[in-house]
């Protein structure tokens, strides 16, 4: 029996890769042999811890003191000082996001966050399965194939009032209870990882940090609904997603969890990797389908809807990678308990990926319904350079900006389409007062030009329009009419384009033009930006 | 797998694991690591607690160090924190000591009342 007295955690996300923690996690390991406290002391490489800003991050328990821009030079002394003699290094425990001492528990970044998705990212290792079973890991499997019918299982979801968070919103449940219903000798479950929305990345550093989450709610699904078969599309630069999603399911298979006849109960399921080649397209479900499948990424007409006729025309259930790893914990811990998170109409908690101009960067979780303020000023530390908060962009590129008038608005996904926005895939990014709405505007509009498949007029020539009058705009060779011109396309496009990719294009323009029109004006008439960045 | 009895054997197993990072609310034996700690032996004395608690498979104790209380010629300092109990700390707690401790204080509940220097 190995028996340890302090565990040292290093955060392996890839936002700490890229910060060299491959590095500090060797000279970490070489430093407690040469110390000789390599029987004491345990290195392990876990998934993000949230602050991702300030990797390599590192946390020593059991005091679960986090340390932050940890460089190889600094592990003689945290070794020396802290494994050694139990004494914090201060200097390297940072100002922001907490002072001090910190319980991993408590700490000021995780104050108002609820971990449920997150339950196990930057706790445990994620390449090994024994890990995450130690936290409670395929019990709710166990228990829905030994004590749940799959109509059960489908009711408890439903209940529970889980709903989509890849963007739609779809309710779970009710998804789970197409396919169900739909006679056919093959289904198949797919888990949508393709995150191609600009800003976000909370799929990736789930998969990174919790890679049996999802075989899990996977294979829970697939006894839901009836399928054995399931399928991961990856977005092809997510490496190391790929690699411990590879890892997890040789471990799966290994101990009999995923498979055949699994806990004797006579359902088998399996699981493989489709690594997918980086278009925004293909992470639209139908467009997904035709990616797996081999063909082009373009999207179907719809109906019919894949629930019934989705992958080789069989019935299929698409879901988000954190769709998914809200399952287990809902399963196990049953409806009631996940509906004392969030709100009424939008139980559960919402994680965002934290970016711009904002102090503390990162990953966060909280519960549905908090407002921008709160995330803003008590998660993310504030507005740094003592610049003014200008707006935030929620759901990445096809959603809305709100502006500071919409602060205290509750984010959930009911609420911020009232105002135009979306809660979307939970990009948050912040923008302060140096910013120009136009040059923004320009960026998101050439994204949707470059991503637009060109399957259907509406997107393709759209796209392509929307961006070329936002670009003279912001060359100052804007005239009378242009915002008006604006909103009836994007008006059009909305109502015709064949999939969400076109719907959601001038969703960003939309709203930029409600909240800061009086800027799109100065720049047409005026040939004049009021930020005096942008060039004009 | 093909019992559910098998998984919770695995989970209880590797609970031991990752325990230490729970931040629940365990029994605490803290080590003085300062230089004149370390002068007096306290290495051994912490690899001798860390030994006697893998050899009886105790795991829901944590081990921490901590730097110079002020009492150098009592070191090695060895402090048990039990949950909802005063703190009782040991003094010039050699390895042999150290080990009686784990067995009677730890295990046993059984304060070693000669080789206390301090009760609060
Ligand atoms: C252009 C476009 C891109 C999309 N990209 C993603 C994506 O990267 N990941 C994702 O989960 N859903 C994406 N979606 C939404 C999916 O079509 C689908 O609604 C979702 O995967 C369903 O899972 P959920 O019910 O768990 O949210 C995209 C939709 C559109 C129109
Ligand atoms: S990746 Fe290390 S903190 Fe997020």
């Amino acid at each position: 029996m190995e028996f340890y007295r302090s565990h040292v955690l290093v955060c392996g996300g890839t936002p700490c890769v890229l910060e060299g923690c491959k590095g500090v996690r060797d000279a970490l390991i070489a430093e407690v042999k040469r110390r000789g406290l390599d029987r004491e002391v345990k290195v392990v490489e876990t998934g993000c811890l949230g602050p991702c800003d300030l990797g390599p991050v590192i946390v020593v328990y059991p005091e679960g003191t986090l340390y932050q821009k940890v460089r190889v030079s600094d592990v003689p002394e945290i070794v020396e000082q802290h494994l050694l003699k139990g004494r914090v290094v201060t200097r390297l425990v940072g100002e922001a996001p907490q002072a001090g001492v910190v319980k991993y528990e408590e700490p000021t970044y995780l104050g108002v966050q609820e971990r449920i998705v997150l339950r196990n990212c930057g706790v445990i290792d994620p390449e090994s399965i024994e890990e995450y079973i130690a936290r409670d890991g395929y019990r709710a499997l166990a228990k829905c194939l030994t004590e749940m019918k799959p109509a059960d299982v489908i009711e408890a979801v439903k209940k529970s009032g889980l709903v989509g968070r890849g963007g739609a919103a779809f309710p779970t449940g009710l998804k789970w209870s197409f396919t169900a219903n739909a006679d056919a000798d093959q289904k198949y479950i797919l888990c949508n990882a393709d995150e191609g929305e600009p800003g976000t990345f909370k799929d990736r550093l789930i998969l990174e940090g919790d890679p049996h989450s999802i075989l899990e709610g996977m294979a829970i699904a697939g006894y839901a609904v009836g399928a054995n078969k399931g399928f991961i599309y990856v977005r092809g630069e997510y490496v190391l997603s790929i690699e411990r999603l590879g890892k997890a399911i040789e471990q799966a298979k290994a101990l009999g969890l995923l498979g055949s006849n699994i806990f004797g109960s006579g359902f088998s399921f399996d699981v493989e990797i489709r690594k997918g080649a980086g278009a925004y397209v293909c992470g639209e479900e139908t467009g997904l389908i035709e990616s797996i499948e081999g063909k082009r990424g373009e999207p179907r007409i719809k109906p019919p809807y894949p629930g019934t006729e989705g992958l080789y025309g069989k019935p299929t259930v698409v879901n988000n990678v954190e769709t998914i790893a809200n399952i287990p914990p809902i399963l196990l811990n049953g409806p009631d308990w996940f509906r004392q998170f969030g709100t009424e109409r939008c139980p559960g908690t919402k994680v965002f990926t934290l970016t711009g101009d904002i102090t503390n960067k990162g990953l966060i979780e909280v519960p549905m319904g908090i407002t921008l303020r709160r995330v803003i000023y008590e998660i993310g530390g504030g507005i740094p350079g003592g610049r003014e908060f200008k707006m935030a962009q929620t759901g990445g590129t096809s959603g809305g900006c709100l502006p500071k008038e919409l602060l205290d608005v509750p984010m959930d996904y009911f609420t911020l389409p009232e105002h135009g926005s979306a809660l979307g895939s939970g990009a948050l990014l912040i923008m302060d007062d140096s910013h120009c709405i136009v040059d923004i505007a320009e960026c998101f509009m050439r994204f949707f030009e470059h991503e637009s498949c060109g399957k259907c007029t509406p997107c393709r020539e759209g796209t392509a329009r929307l961006h070329e009058i936002v670009a003279k705009i912001a060359r100052g060779e804007g005239k009378p009419g242009d915002l008006e011109l604006l909103d009836e396309l994007g008006s059009v496009m909305q109502v015709s384009s064949l999939c969400g990719l076109g719907q959601a294009a001038p969703v960003p323009i939309k709203t930029m033009l409600k909240y800061f029109r009086d800027e799109f004006e100065a720049h047409i008439n005026d040939r004049l930006c009021p930020t005096g960045t942008c060039g004009i | 797998m093909k019992t559910v009895e098998e998984l919770e054997r695995i989970r209880k197993q590797a609970q031991a694991m990752t325990r230490l990072r729970e931040g629940k609310e365990t029994t605490r034996i803290v080590v003085g690591m300062g230089t004149c700690g370390i002068a007096a032996g306290a290495r051994e004395t912490l690899s001798a607690i860390m030994d006697e608690l893998a050899k009886r498979n105790i795991q829901d104790v944590v081990v921490t160090q901590t730097g110079c209380v002020g009492l150098c010629e009592q070191e090695p300092i060895v402090d048990v924190i039990k949950p909802g109990a005063a703190k009782v700390t040991y003094g010039k707690v050699t390895k042999e000591k150290a080990r009686q401790i784990v067995a009677s204080h730890i295990v046993n509940g059984q304060v070693v009342g000669e080789w206390v220097i301090a009760s609060a």
